[in-house]
């Protein structure tokens, strides 16, 4: 409103600058979101993620050592399994949550409900955040044939390994499942027990992982399958990891 | 808009940057505490899985 006084042209004047100062409180408004976005999410996310680790550590040592401990489908927002990719970083460890809503995506990595176990036949499928919330596949574009991903449950360590994609140059891999390779985000196929041939049987023990691509995008899905490589390493054998995570 | 905040801030100089730092920092507690988690799951770019 016009205060007493005032000339048309003051007033214009006023009107001017407060919504140039409305702009301008937004511009920063929206900076502060990709802030919290990018660095704020990570942060909180850490601190979930030491007490993730944390409370599986308690629920495993619980458990006899070597005991053959029956895997069943923890409830929703449990932990599954923890999860460990040396090409993501020497010290990259996630605890995977059973599910995959933003409840437990904003915690860690997420089982797909229905999805094989570690070590079971069929498509072990885990999807991640990939800027923000711990950023746990921000460079899962960089995995490599023969990577290892290590899944670590209360008694056993599996080793998985990327597979090799012909469309990138590698070899592929006989059972024609592509290793790393961009999908749409409704090509639920790559989550299916034989990765990419929905409706068929489980032809063996694979892993996938998805996340959103480009960065900061999800347009589409960026997709990793691997093969279990040999069997479960009993934790008795290999109290600090199997061979694929130490270096062998 | 800042300039009629900063007219009916009491005191003088000194009280009025401590009361407009303290006004910052509560509305940036209440954007990254209260706003923002809620505005966040409404965005479309933290799809990361296959379906729905």
């Amino acid at each position: 409103m016009a205060q007493a006084g005032r000339t048309p042209a003051g007033l214009w004047r006023a009107v001017a600058r407060g919504l140039g100062e409305l702009l301008v409180t937004a511009g920063l408004v929206v900076l502060l979101f990709v802030v919290y976005e990018v660095h704020v999410t990570d942060l909180l996310n850490d601190r979930r993620q030491a007490e993730l680790a944390e409370e599986v550590d308690e629920a495993w040592t619980r458990q006899p050592a070597g005991a053959s401990v029956e895997l069943v489908e923890p409830p929703l927002g449990e932990p599954v399994a923890v999860l460990r990719i040396p090409r993501l970083g020497a010290d990259h460890q996630r605890v995977v949550l059973q599910g995959t809503s933003e409840d437990q995506l904003s915690q860690g990595p997420g089982h797909y409900v229905g999805t094989a176990l570690p070590g079971q036949q069929g498509n072990l499928a885990i999807a991640g955040h990939r800027v923000g919330k711990g950023s746990p596949f921000l460079d899962l574009d960089r995995m490599r044939p023969g990577d290892p991903i290590v899944v670590e449950t209360a008694g056993s360590w599996f080793v998985y390994r990327v597979l090799g994609n012909p469309a990138n140059g590698d070899v592929a891999d006989p059972s024609g499942v592509p290793g790393l390779h961009v999908v749409r985000p409704e090509e639920v196929g790559v989550i299916a027990p034989t990765p990419g041939a929905p409706g068929t049987a489980a032809s063996g023990a694979y892993l996938t992982l998805t996340t959103c691509h480009p960065r900061y995008s999800a347009r589409q899905r960026l997709v990793v399958h691997a093969v279990l490589d040999g069997t479960a390493i009993s934790k008795a054998d290999a109290p600090d990891g199997p061979p694929g995570l130490t270096g062998g | 808009m800042y300039g009629w905040i900063w007219r009916h801030l009491p005191g003088g100089r000194a009280s009025r940057t401590a009361i407009a730092l303290v006004l910052v920092l509560a509305v940036c507690a209440l954007l990254l505490l209260v706003v923002f988690p809620w505005v966040e799951p409404r965005m479309p770019w933290g799809d990361v899985t296959v379906g729905r």
